[in-house]
């Protein structure tokens, strides 16, 4: 199994004592399989995302990947498992705006130390980016900077993708086609896929489907 | 800086018996410090007494005079050299007492230049000597073998001039034989005069030299306690008329509006008439601005006795004497029952 | 409407009190330092200018006697009555107090005590009063038996009294040091010289050098005062221009609303005004702090560099409030013009979205480099062909502000560079990122890099000075000891008395003559080996000190040689008859007037009546001398001055003018720091986005933090490197352009490479000390405050 997620429980501090965002969440993901996290507003579909890849620690619980305990690493070990083993996609504010595309592309790569100029390339073709490696991410539509966050992602060659409404931002078209194009590449490279997300439409392209109400899966 | 104008104020107030409001140095009427004071019938010493009087308080050589140039065109100068002590004593050095004072002019109908200068005595910088008569400051000097026949010379910035001086009479003695009472309450001086001298020599103008020729009035004074303690200031004339005679007559402004007036009659040929307080009248006729200042330049003068009376006016009627403690000081023209020349000084209305 | 309007644009100064306090600790800082140097120099030249007005001997011709002599009094009586107007003058030491007789009676109308210090003529004369200041007076109690009455307004350690008073202190009855001549002479007067022909005639305004002299020293100060203003207005530009871009969303808000444009503009420059009052008062009393503890330092520096009394104590003067006021206001009216400008042409329909400080691409930008490479190319001109002191001080200002506007530019090439040799891609990042933060920073970067300059140009100015001085101290102060004697006779038996004792004697002669139709002294030199062995020269002839003794040529200072467009080889007229050429130019730093040397024995010929009352004298053993000299030949010891000492003082002198230096430059640095900090704390805020996917990318907050803190100190790093070169142009220009237009003399510039290297440590600890905080707090960014950034919400 790829990813085990047991028990797992967080809370955040509100006005009246603290808020229970999660409560004792269980589930797994498999090698190549592809998952939607859907549910309301305040379900705690993101946090569950955001602790799967190690951007925040869990109160109670642990998430094992690829047979390590994520919860029990440090800042700096939870550093090294999101560059080595993650691929993360957000809905806005995912590109390095110092970079241009063709180092945001091979920026997650190198930090992990499994750049492969080729399939960079290749990738970046594959998402009709080739003729922008050389701007900015200001000087690109919300659609492209999406392009290049997937092409960043999977550049690493990661085991498993998180992505977070990674066409939230987009029109109904562009999205479509940013979906599609996501979706053909992780089966192609054979990553698996966790996506948060909202549309229902969206949900029913993915293997299987989890939902979330009130820090608990349905 | 301010505080030397005071001291030149206070110097100025010490040498001038009238020059400012009486408040403003209460106390110099009375008797003070150890100084001499002036008795009546005095027995002069001459060539002695035309020498300094260290232990007077103050004292003067006071010469003025009018004149005319090649077009007629009349002119005044003034001359003065004032002593005043400290203390009634005088010694060399510069812990000396006693102080000297210079004033010189020369008045046009167009322009009034005037010079000033000081000098501490002790020094040799000022003095005055009786033989050979030599009066000076600085460069400016009265000098000659007796006081008969010499030569006057003073120089300001902008003007100068070199004089030669001849009497053409005697000594004139004022009051009671040159004790001269300045108030009711008795205040004098010792006051004696040169009226007779004829005058010959160059002005130094800053259009050029001018020759005159004229006539000039010199007078010696000496005192401690010259004026009461409520006389504001004077106006003092001294006249020669065409026919030879002589008038020098003075008002004494008093703080309540009275005035003592003073005078003497100089006959041509010298002999003198006191006049006593009330037979000399003076009454301004005009007053002209000079320099912001209220100054009685044209007046009616009149002597019952002598069926003197005429109207004395000012040849420039500018001739302000811009010192530390200003004054009016200038040649006048005279007409109405007898026509003549005089001079005219002014003190107490700055 | 104008209440709401207020509240709305003050609701983003309450909810950006860190903005607020930047923007008035910026205003404060730059009028602090400006107030403060401003205080010290007025209160300098109001001593100076007491000086002058004590005596105000140096609006009047003078006329001395030959050196070491006095005037008689029977001199003074033959002017006064040849029609010369002249005042005598006394002057000696009392009690460390310099007493100065005047005659009240003949002294110019405006010399003499000063104040009316109610004391009437008759006092004054029959028991003359000493008028001093309070200190002064203390100092004089106990010390005279003249009555002493205080007139605060006379300079410091000087007193004014009747002329009897010092002829009977110091003995000197009947004689005179000197002779003021009146402005307004009589006519008719015969020729100076057929009335005193022993006397010099010396010019208006050369009796009172002081203010002149120390203007190099007000200088240093001024340039201090003005880049630390420069400095501080930078950080107020920063901050008002943040707070104007942040504002934009809501000025468009309030004109939607139905506020008019010029409405709206009137509020915020009335707002600003206010802040800059409230700044300006801050200022002005963190000036006086300033001030006052500099000033006792700047006293003791002035009285020992130039022998000027500068009170010790400051002065509150109204005119320093309101200039102090005055400035910050003006600090504020350049800093928002730019700001206000832009709001006011901002159209109603345009894009809110804060474009977060102006980006340094396209239009601006150029026309920044443009300027700038104007701005250089015409210091460049100005250097090669300018003359004059106005226009020494425009290429110091075409250097300095060409150079802090090419800064952004110099940086970005310099990080584009080091970026395409950045192999790992932390490092690509971490240059990348560099280069972005640069529009941010470059007002706190161009306000390090003036700082850093001025504090280059101005210690390298004061120790190429100090060097300069202390060798020029060695070649001058050769001899072991020096000699005053009283008269011609004593100073014979001296030379007598000291010949078997010593190695050798070198008689001090001098006369004030006219050289070159400049006012300057000529010297009798005695040449010996002392000479020949302790004297440089700027130029020199070969055997110079052969034709100087053989009475072939003469030795000018540099300051002569420059105003007469002389040097070595031309010809010199050292009296009317008498041309000589010129073997050799001297430096002789800290006098103002032309000075030439001669052999002795040609100076006795031109001026016989001068003789020489002061000696050096050089010995093996100074203890022996020194004793022989007081207890054989009954020296005073006050008469005798060993080199030692004053080499000692000197030097003392030199340690209170680095304190000084010192002192500034740690408070124009702390500016400059401070700039750095306020922006990378507002800076702080906007980079969270910009980290965030890093961070989510896998790089840990704690590296994040790291390499703030090493961009920080890279771009000191770089802006120091560029501070250096610009720091010896300012010295170079202060030293070889302001200098010699200013004082007629060059100074030769040396480099201070170990004190450049602590002024940049000093400038990087600057930096990171400044970066610290921001980096910390960076490093401990809560991950729900970096997720906030990809938050679906936003």
């Amino acid at each position: 199994m790829l990813l085990t997620v047991r028990a797992l429980e967080k809370s955040y501090a509100g006005a009246e004592g603290r808020v229970p965002v999660l409560r004792g969440i269980d589930m797994e993901v498999a090698a190549g399989e592809t998952l939607a996290l859907t549910g309301e507003s305040g379900s705690g579909k993101s946090t569950l995302l955001h602790l799967i890849g190690g951007l925040d620690t869990a109160d109670a619980g642990s998430i094992v990947m690829n047979e390590q305990d994520i919860s029990r690493l440090d800042d700096t070990g939870r550093a090294a498992v999101r560059r080595s083993n993650l691929g993360i996609i957000f809905q806005q504010f995912n590109l390095i705006p110092s970079l241009d595309v063709a180092a945001n592309i091979a920026f997650q790569a190198r930090l992990a130390g499994m750049y492969d100029a080729d399939s960079a390339t290749g990738l970046a073709q594959a998402l009709g980016l080739a003729d922008h490696l050389h701007k900015f991410p200001e000087q690109l539509s919300g659609g492209q900077q999406q392009r290049v966050a997937i092409a960043r992602a999977l550049a690493a060659k990661p085991s498993l993708i998180l992505a977070d409404e990674p066409t939230g931002n987009l029109d109904e078209a562009t999205a479509a086609e940013v979906m599609a194009q996501m979706l053909a590449l992780v089966t192609k490279t054979g990553a698996a896929l966790v996506m948060v997300t909202h549309s229902p439409r969206l949900a029913g392209q993915m293997g299987r489907q989890l939902h979330l109400r009130q820090g608990q899966l349905a | 800086m301010h505080a030397k104008a005071a001291l030149l104020a206070m110097l100025l107030a010490l040498c001038m018996p009238v020059a400012a409001p009486a408040q403003g140095f209460a106390g110099m009427g009375s008797e003070a410090g150890g100084f001499a004071v002036p008795a009546p019938a005095p027995e002069f010493d001459f060539p002695a007494d035309h020498g300094p009087h260290p232990d007077y308080r103050i004292e003067w050589w006071y010469l003025t005079a009018n004149m005319t140039g090649p077009d007629g065109t009349p002119y005044g100068l003034q001359w003065t050299l004032f002593r005043s002590a400290l203390a009634p004593f005088a010694t060399t050095g510069w812990d000396s007492p006693q102080v000297w004072l210079g004033h010189a002019a020369v008045t046009t109908p167009k322009a009034h230049y005037t010079s000033e200068r000081l000098a501490r005595g002790g020094t040799g910088q000022a003095d005055v000597t009786p033989a050979p008569f030599e009066a000076w400051i600085d460069e400016w000097h009265m000098r000659g073998d007796t006081l008969d026949a010499v030569r006057l010379h003073a120089a300001g910035a902008q003007f100068s001039y070199d004089v030669s001086l001849t009497a053409q009479g005697p000594l004139v003695f004022h009051g009671q034989d040159g004790y001269s009472v300045k108030s009711q309450q008795g205040q004098a001086s010792y006051y004696y005069s040169q009226p007779f001298y004829a005058l010959e020599g160059t002005l130094t103008l800053p259009q050029g030299d001018v020759p005159v020729i004229g006539t000039a009035w010199l007078d010696r004074e000496w005192s401690s306690q010259p004026l009461a303690s409520d006389q504001t200031g004077w106006d003092w004339f001294s006249i020669s008329f065409e026919a030879g005679a002589k008038l020098m007559g003075f008002r004494l402004r008093q703080a309540d509006g009275s005035y003592y007036t003073s005078g003497t009659w100089i006959a041509a040929e010298g002999g003198t008439t006191t006049l006593p307080d009330g037979s000399f009248d003076a009454t301004p006729l005009d007053i002209t601005d000079v320099g912001g200042r209220a100054v009685p330049t044209r007046w009616q003068v009149r002597v019952p006795d002598r069926a003197v009376d005429i109207t004395v006016e000012a040849i420039n009627t500018q001739a302000w004497m811009d010192m530390a403690i200003p004054y009016w000081e200038g040649p006048v023209r005279v007409s109405g029952s007898h026509n003549g020349i005089g001079y005219l000084e002014m003190t107490g209305y700055d | 409407m104008t209440a709401g309007a207020l509240s709305a644009l003050w609701s983003h100064w309450r909810r950006n009190p860190l903005q607020l306090f930047t923007l008035v600790a910026g205003l404060a800082l730059a009028t602090a330092l400006w107030s403060g140097v401003q205080a010290v120099n007025a209160e300098a030249r109001a001593s100076y200018d007491a000086a002058a007005a004590t005596l105000g001997e140096g609006q009047y011709d003078q006329l001395l006697p030959a050196a070491g002599e006095l005037i008689p009094q029977e001199t003074f009586v033959a002017l006064r009555r040849a029609g010369w107007l002249v005042g005598p003058v006394v002057e000696g030491q009392i009690a460390g107090v310099r007493l100065v007789g005047i005659d009240p009676l003949t002294a110019p109308g405006g010399m003499g005590p000063v104040g009316d210090a109610g004391i009437d003529l008759p006092q004054f004369l029959a028991n003359p009063p000493v008028f001093a200041n309070a200190v002064t007076a203390a100092k004089l109690a106990g010390a005279i038996d003249a009555p002493v009455v205080v007139v605060a307004s006379i300079a410091p350690d000087t007193a004014i009294t009747d002329i009897a008073v010092p002829q009977r202190l110091l003995g000197a009855t009947g004689k005179f040091n000197r002779l003021i001549i009146a402005p307004n002479q009589p006519i008719g007067r015969p020729a100076l010289a057929d009335v005193a022909p022993a006397l010099v005639l010396r010019g208006a305004q050369r009796g009172s050098e002081v203010g002149r002299l120390t203007d190099s020293f007000h200088l240093n100060l001024t340039a201090f005062g003005l880049l630390s203003f420069a400095v501080g207005i930078f950080i107020v530009h920063g901050a008002i221009g943040l707070a104007f871009e942040q504002r934009r969303t809501m000025i468009r808000t309030l004109r939607a609303l139905g506020m008019p444009l010029r409405r709206l503009i009137t509020l915020m420059a009335a707002e600003l005004l206010f802040l800059s009052l409230i700044g300006g008062f801050v200022g002005v009393c963190l000036g006086y702090l300033v001030a006052a503890s500099l000033l006792p330092d700047v006293a003791a520096t002035l009285k020992g560099l130039y022998g000027a009394q500068v009170s010790g104590t400051l002065q509150l003067r109204p005119s320093w409030w309101l200039s102090g006021m005055a400035i910050s206001v003006l600090g504020t009216i350049i800093a928002a013009t730019g700001a206000l400008v832009s709001v006011a042409r901002m159209p109603l329909l345009a894009s809110a979205q804060p474009r977060a400080w102006a980006t340094a691409r396209g239009i601006a930008r150029r026309v920044q480099i443009t300027v700038s490479v104007g701005l250089l190319t015409l210091a460049g001109l100005l250097a090669l062909l300018g003359g004059g002191l106005v226009m020494g001080f425009a290429l110091l200002a075409c250097l300095l502000i060409g150079a802090a506007l090419a800064l952004p530019l110099v940086l970005d090439i310099a990080l584009r560079l080091a970026s395409t040799s950045a192999r790992s891609v932390t490092a690509q990042w971490f240059w990348a990122d560099t280069r972005q933060q640069l529009p941010g920073l470059s007002l706190a970067l161009m306000a390090l890099l003036l700082a850093m300059a001025a504090n280059v140009g101005v210690s390298t100015m004061v120790s190429s000075f100090r060097l300069t001085f202390t060798g020029f101290l060695d070649q001058r102060l050769a001899s072991d000891l020096y000699i005053n004697t009283e008269s011609p006779a004593q100073a014979a038996a001296l030379e007598t008395f000291v010949a078997p004792r010593v190695s050798e004697t070198m008689p001090l002669l001098s006369a004030e003559v006219e050289l070159a139709g400049l006012p300057a002294e000529i010297y009798g030199a005695r040449i010996g080996t002392t000479y020949r062995a302790n004297w440089k020269f700027l130029a020199a002839a070969p055997q110079v000190w052969d034709r100087v003794a053989d009475g072939d040529a003469v030795l000018v200072n540099e300051q002569l040689a420059r105003r007469a467009g002389l040097w070595v080889g031309d010809d010199l007229a050292i009296a009317p008859d008498h041309v000589l050429p010129i073997a050799g130019v001297f430096g002789d730093y800290g006098n103002p007037i032309g000075q030439a040397i001669t052999s002795e024995v040609l100076f006795a010929t031109l001026h016989p009546d001068v003789r020489a009352l002061r000696f050096g004298l050089r010995t093996q053993d100074v203890a022996a001398l020194q004793t022989a000299l007081t207890e054989d030949f009954g020296l005073p010891e006050t008469s005798i001055t060993d080199q030692a000492q004053i080499k000692a003082f000197s030097l003392g002198v030199f340690e209170r003018t680095f304190t000084v230096t010192a002192a500034l430059n740690v408070l124009t640095l702390s500016v400059a720091g401070f700039a750095i900090f306020m922006s990378l704390l507002t800076l702080a805020g906007m980079r969270v986005p910009q980290l965030a996917p890093a961070w989510a990318l896998g790089m840990t907050r704690a590296r994040l933090g790291q390499l703030e803190l090493i961009r920080a100190i890279v771009l000191a790093s770089l802006t120091a490197l560029m501070a250096l070169p610009l720091g010896l142009g300012l010295a170079w220009v202060l030293l070889a352009v302001v200098n010699v237009e200013a004082f007629g003399w060059q100074l030769p510039m040396y480099l201070f490479p170990r004190d450049y290297a602590v002024m940049g440590l000093f400038a990087l600890a600057a930096a990171a000390l400044a970066a610290a905080w921001p980096a910390h707090k960076l490093a401990r960014t809560p991950p729900a405050d970096l997720l906030k950034v990809f938050a679906n919400a936003r």
